[in-house]
């Protein structure tokens, strides 16, 4: 009983706890989780990660409009992998989405992105390798471009991981883009995803995950290849997954690289 | 050009027959209790709407004037280079292959047509670009890769799609720098006249095959392809060929026996990609062109006849 009414009285010991858990269970009730995404937002769950929590600066929403440049890297990314796209069982949306993907080339999330409807590019960011993006004029230009959320791979601390980090900079509008491979795959079968989108999923629980597979773009741009073949690619979109409440670690990230696997055969 | 008319006749006649089958598709649509399959309605109004689009690209690259030979070359180039990444994209390849494609889509292909474009004093070097400097290139740079692995399967492979794709279209631009007697400045046509009869001959091949389809030619390559639909499509068309004889420079009886020839050469290609495609599993090479399944489903025929109508124009009415 003490403990009850400390719990009333005081700050919440983790703002962002009590919102998961009833992010959740909206979800067990059936509703849809853009209403429970609005729902979360009225109760002001972002506490925990605005700004004047923690400290950290404001998430900086460049890019938001397409830009010319965007527009015409895209078209030049459509056309150099000869991407055609499926939604199955899924529609381009402006809900707050994490799009996963495997990974087998450099063009993945350059043509993940270009194959997003126009207005939703402008709010979908890809994640990437800071050592990899930040190399160069040009690779700096492109990632600038895509408005891409760069990770510094070599610097992961406990408190600066790279997923608080992510949800700082997408806010309550921003999508994201992420291959959970890790690195590039090489083998024809989609290796084992790394824990991020699991704990993507935990401290958000109102994102849509949707599950993107990418076919023959590893013929494109192989690893290790620096001029690309420019033959047909394919990226289908499936329906939107979350975390199951309870779900483990393990089953979640099988359940989410099937669900990416499967995408291939449709 | 724009003032012969000759070509005109033969623009407005694609045009006019183009606009009727609109007509007729459209009408269709619109009759639900006439017992017709909905599905055969939509699929032929798409099938005419492709054309369309095919039609107004060839016109306009026709009627450019002065650089209407240029832009055609363009433009098959591009077709080419299309039909060849659906080509390559359905046939497996191997990592160490990857070297050997970029020069095959970056150098063979542009240079096969910068020939075509330079015109006939090039014919010496268009035409044995591909079939021998290629053919010696291709298996070499695979080997400097390293990978042994089916080497004779992928080399030929490559090999394949490079003279299907690349060499055998690049024939009909070349119509184009053809020196024929008394035809001087008319060749335009005479590629219209070609493309034309090798489209229709598609066409109908497939509608007398649904008419009085009863034989089939081979039942594991195409269950589609009957004797019937054969003669009859390849006897209509040279029917049509003989009536355009006026835009050839051939007589009517040569223009029948050169569609006869078109026809038969567009049958094998079908046959020969529906083959392929049969390996491969699938059905279309692609999806661009809606209601066709890919660029190579609708070029098959024209890559198999153009060398062949080619070599006989320039045998039989060529100036040297």
């Amino acid at each position: 009983m003490r403990r009850y009414w400390f719990r009333l009285a005081g700050p919440p010991p983790e703002p962002l706890l009590g919102v998961r858990v009833g992010a959740a269970r909206s979800r067990a009730r059936g509703w849809d989780v853009c209403d429970a995404r609005q729902a979360a937002a009225t109760r002001g769950p972002r506490a925990a990660i605005e700004p004047g929590a923690t400290g950290e600066p404001a998430p900086s929403y460049s890019n938001e409009q397409p830009t010319m440049t965007g527009t015409l890297l895209a078209v030049i990314a459509r056309v150099l992998s000869g991407a055609s796209v499926r939604w199955i069982d899924c529609q381009p949306d402006t809900c707050q989405r994490v799009y996963f993907a495997n990974h087998t080339s450099h063009l993945d999330a350059i043509v993940l992105w270009s194959t997003l409807p126009s207005s939703l590019r402008g709010m979908t960011r890809p994640v990437a390798a800071k050592d990899y993006w930040e190399k160069g004029a040009v690779r700096r230009f492109m990632a600038r471009t895509f408005n891409a959320l760069l990770i510094d791979r070599t610097d992961i601390k406990v408190h600066q991981s790279p997923v608080d980090l992510m949800l700082r900079e997408i806010g309550d509008k921003q999508s994201l883009i992420v291959f959970p491979e890790g690195s590039r795959n090489t083998e024809a079968e989609i290796g084992e995803f790394k824990s991020g989108l699991y704990y993507l999923a935990k401290k958000r629980p109102d994102l849509e995950l949707v599950p993107v597979h990418i076919d023959n773009l590893n013929r494109v741009l192989p690893r290790g290849e620096f001029l690309p073949v420019p033959l047909l690619s394919l990226v289908t979109f499936g329906p939107p997954m979350w975390l199951e409440s309870g779900e483990p670690k393990t089953a979640f990230l099988e359940r989410a690289r099937e669900a990416v696997r499967r995408l291939k055969d449709l | 050009m724009l003032d012969d008319y000759r070509t005109l006749g033969l623009v407005g006649g694609v045009l006019a027959v183009l606009a009727a089958a609109t007509t007729i598709g459209q009408w269709l649509k619109r009759q639900s209790d006439i017992g017709i399959n909905p599905a055969l309605v939509e699929s032929f109004n798409l099938r005419i709407r492709a054309w369309w689009l095919m039609c107004t690209v060839l016109a306009a690259a026709f009627l450019l004037g002065p650089a209407s030979r240029v832009a055609t070359v363009v433009l098959f180039g591009l077709i080419s280079f299309w039909a060849l990444r659906e080509f390559i994209t359905l046939t497996p390849t191997r990592l160490g292959d990857h070297r050997t494609l970029f020069w095959v889509f970056f150098l063979f292909t542009p240079l096969q047509y910068v020939l075509v474009g330079l015109g006939m004093e090039y014919y010496g070097l268009f035409s044995v670009l591909i079939p021998v400097y290629a053919f010696l290139f291709i298996p070499a740079r695979v080997a400097l890769a390293g990978d042994y692995k089916r080497f004779l399967e992928r080399t030929a492979k490559i090999q394949a799609g490079l003279m299907v794709c690349v060499y055998c279209l690049s024939y009909a631009p070349a119509l184009l720098s053809l020196k024929i007697e008394n035809y001087e400045g008319q060749n335009p046509r005479l590629l219209f006249f070609f493309v034309l009869v090798v489209q229709l001959n598609d066409v109908l091949q497939y509608a007398w095959g649904k008419l009085l389809g009863q034989h089939v030619i081979t039942p594991t390559i195409s269950p589609n392809r009957t004797w019937e639909g054969f003669f009859g499509g390849a006897a209509s068309a040279a029917l049509i060929g003989t009536a355009l004889w006026w835009a050839t420079p051939f007589k009517p009886w040569e223009a029948a026996a050169m569609s006869l020839v078109v026809a038969a050469m567009g049958f094998a290609g079908g046959m020969t990609m529906s083959a392929i495609k049969r390996d491969r599993g699938v059905k279309d090479y692609g999806t661009l062109v809606v209601g066709h399944g890919g660029v190579l489903d609708r070029i098959d025929s024209i890559c198999f006849a153009a060398p062949v109508f080619f070599h006989l124009t320039r045998y039989f009415f060529g100036v040297n």
